[in-house]
């Protein structure tokens, strides 16, 4: 047993963090807040970078990586808050398909596809396995107002049938899980360091706001919710790698409840310490935290999952 | 990042498995609540069969007669030995938790000598003369003064919330050599012998009902100086380097015991009726339970990845004790809550022990937000040690 990042994990991390750091600024993400399109350069840079083909095997042009890679690499991608279906087109990946691929379940009302669009690809999730179709073939118009700025939504009224890629789909779905909630503890761990920096930065009665214990406490109880999430996240990550080491679906549901919570229950958190700046658009902090609410409705809701783990007792 | 255990820690799980389906059904029935001399005797007899076996001391150096495990292979010990039911560590806590490994780490190869083995081997019992009335949180206010008398300290005063004090043989006390030093360096760590002339103890009532705290009094009690544990006045250093230890392990052994806990609440639930069924077809109580479950899970989790970094020397292991410490009592405080509203008007007689073990659960959860470190100097810690914020001025 040895639960921390190896060397080569660390070095995939640092290499992830300075692509982020360099290429999808603050800035560069908010500048297609006005148009709700995905950036296809950036959408190119994350290609190269191997985030959609990590875990296909080396001949088929992958990277031969496993899940506990995938979730490291999209921890990253949430701290950086990079938007676009990116769970759905690594998954995508798994089938062969090429392109920008979205997703959505067949069977949640309101029928909404994210980024519609953009896509090229649809795999649409239903209880009878994975199907696909041609992102073309879905009627869809876009949204008047939606929640999170950079992921427009499109009402369907239906979906095509498709074309049928797997008949069970409990892996794949598993897998799109265990990296949305890797995504969610990137996003808890975003807004702590903002609601940090900020609560050192911003002065009130003559001192930093973070030396009061209110203030303080808010940040401790973000950076607590974040490890623990991040501890169930890369468990899952592992388990789904090596089904010996525990129950697949046990660790992913669990990890995708706290990691959701965490998220969200962050993003408020940041939104208390920024005081009324955080209550403001120009501010990025609500960006994270309607991400956050946003991937918390992917594959199911946090109550199907409680239930989900309750019946493990 | 890996799970799973390797094949000599399989190997040490099997031979423990093997050990503890032997030896378990050797051993008498665990006396009830308030019996604290047959407790001491269940505890140190259960302490001699390990030493025998080769399982005392898990974590300490083979040196000082430890087992010198590794760290999977510690959490491979509190994996069996909660699953086989065998007994918690009881009134050896403070001996083998802490004062034990403040010896190990800062006592003299004399002290090593004299203390360890009787440790080890369930001769002695340890408490913790730490916490005064006036001097919880903020510890290093104490005021129980030690006052150098040739080869002596005499010591005067009064401390507060010691376990296990009246079946204790030792205390490692904390006294002000020096009234005049700054708070944290007027302090001295000594081994207090407990049946030392002018200790009184008495024992204290919890809101559980329970008698394992006492106030323990000082009356010109005489105290060897070769007793001194490290350098007169340096004693705070010496406290703190197990303190965080104590965060770290000390809550980490009844994770297990609370997953099992929640599984017989759900059980329970199944059982309770309700309207149309039982309580378990309440889709609140579910997820509740659920999410505990999720809790639990991921706590175990957490704990790998602290051993695991302990182990590589990475990361502050005492700093992942205070994240797990505040989540864990928290969890214990929601389980405690769940299985009120599960019980209802049940949770009113203490009669049947189905039912008792979740009330007092209930109450037992409100003293983990307050020992070894309140849940909110726990919050300072976090927020001051790891996140980097200023301290209150």
């Amino acid at each position: 047993m040895d639960f921390e990042l190896s060397a080569d994990d660390l070095a995939l991390q640092s290499g992830i963090v300075e692509l982020c750091r360099g290429r999808f600024t603050m800035d560069r993400i908010r500048a297609s807040e006005e148009t709700g399109a995905l950036d296809q350069e950036m959408w190119s840079e994350l290609v190269d970078a191997g985030v959609f083909s990590l875990r296909l095997p080396e001949d088929e042009g992958g990277v031969g990586l496993g899940c506990t890679q995938a979730v490291l690499v999209f921890e990253q991608l949430g701290r950086a808050l990079v938007p676009g279906p990116l769970v759905a087109t690594h998954l995508g990946a798994d089938f062969g398909l090429t392109g920008i691929v979205g997703m959505v379940d067949r069977d949640v009302s309101p029928l909404l596809v994210e980024h519609l669009d953009s896509l090229d690809r649809l795999l649409i999730l239903a209880p009878d396995g994975v199907w696909v179709c041609d992102a073309d073939d879905v009627q869809g118009g876009q949204v008047d107002a939606f929640l999170d700025p950079l992921t427009p939504l499109y009402a369907a009224a239906s979906l095509p049938k498709g074309q049928l890629l797997a008949s069970d789909g409990a892996g794949m779905k598993l897998r799109g899980a265990a990296l949305t909630a890797a995504y969610q503890v990137g996003i808890a761990t975003a807004v702590t360091e903002r609601a940090v920096a900020y609560a050192k930065e911003r002065r009130q009665f003559d001192r930093p706001i973070g030396s009061f214990q209110a203030v303080k406490h808010i940040c401790a109880d973000m950076l607590v919710r974040a490890e623990v999430a991040r501890a169930a996240v890369y468990a899952a990550g592992v388990i789904l790698d090596d089904p010996s080491a525990g129950d697949e679906t046990r660790a992913v549901v669990a990890a995708q409840l706290l990691a959701n919570e965490a998220a969200v229950a962050n993003g408020k958190a940041c939104v208390q310490v920024h005081g009324g700046m955080g209550f403001t658009w120009e501010v990025d902090v609500h960006l994270f935290l309607k991400r956050a609410a946003l991937l918390a409705t992917h594959f199911g809701s946090n109550d199907e999952r409680a239930e989900t783990m309750a019946a493990f007792l | 990042m890996d799970l799973r255990y390797s094949e000599s820690e399989e190997r040490f799980r099997a031979e423990l498995r093997a050990w503890l389906l032997n030896v378990l059904p050797a051993l008498p029935p665990k006396p009830s609540g308030e019996e604290w001399h047959a407790r001491r005797t269940y505890d140190t007899t259960w302490q001699r069969m390990l030493f025998e076996a080769g399982y005392a001391g898990i974590d300490w150096p083979r040196a000082v007669g430890g087992r010198e495990a590794t760290p999977a292979e510690q959490l491979i010990f509190l994996e069996e030995t909660e699953r086989a039911g065998a007994p918690y560590v009881g009134v050896n806590f403070v001996g083998l938790l802490h004062a034990g490994p403040t010896l190990v780490a800062e006592g003299s190869d004399e002290q090593k000598a004299r203390f360890l083995p009787k440790i080890l081997r369930g001769e002695e019992v340890w408490c913790q003369c730490f916490s005064e009335p006036n001097a919880g949180s903020d510890l290093a206010s104490l005021q129980t003064k030690a006052v150098r008398d040739g080869d002596h300290y005499v010591v005067n005063g009064q401390k507060i919330w010691t376990s296990f004090a009246h079946v204790a043989d030792y205390g490692e006390l904390l006294v002000r050599t020096d009234a005049d030093a700054p708070k944290h360096e007027g302090i001295t760590w000594l081994i207090l012998p407990m049946d030392a002339p002018g200790i009184e103890v008495r024992p204290m009532r919890t809101i559980a009902g329970s008698r394992e705290f006492s106030e323990v009094f000082f009356n010109d009690v005489r105290v060897p100086v070769a007793n001194r544990v490290g350098d007169e006045n340096d004693g705070w250093r010496i406290a703190m380097v197990t303190f965080s230890f104590e965060r770290g392990t000390a809550f980490v052994s009844e994770l297990l015991s609370s997953l099992r806990m929640l599984e017989r609440l759900a059980d329970l639930a199944r059982k309770i009726p309700r309207a149309d069924g039982t309580a378990w077809d309440d889709a609140g109580i579910r997820r509740d339970l659920g999410h505990l479950a999720a809790d639990f899970d991921a706590l175990w989790a957490l704990t790998k990845r602290n051993v695991t970094q302990a182990a590589r020397g990475t990361g502050v292991p005492g700093l992942g004790g205070s994240v797990f410490k505040l989540h864990y009592t928290e969890a214990r405080h929601r389980m405690g809550d769940l299985a009120m509203r599960l019980l209802d008007r049940s949770s009113l007689s203490l009669e049947d022990q189905e039912t008792a073990e979740h009330v007092r659960g209930w109450l037992h959860a409100m003293s983990m937000t307050i020992a070894a470190g309140t849940s909110q100097v726990q919050r300072n810690i976090v927020g001051e040690r790891i996140l980097g914020l200023p301290k209150e001025r």
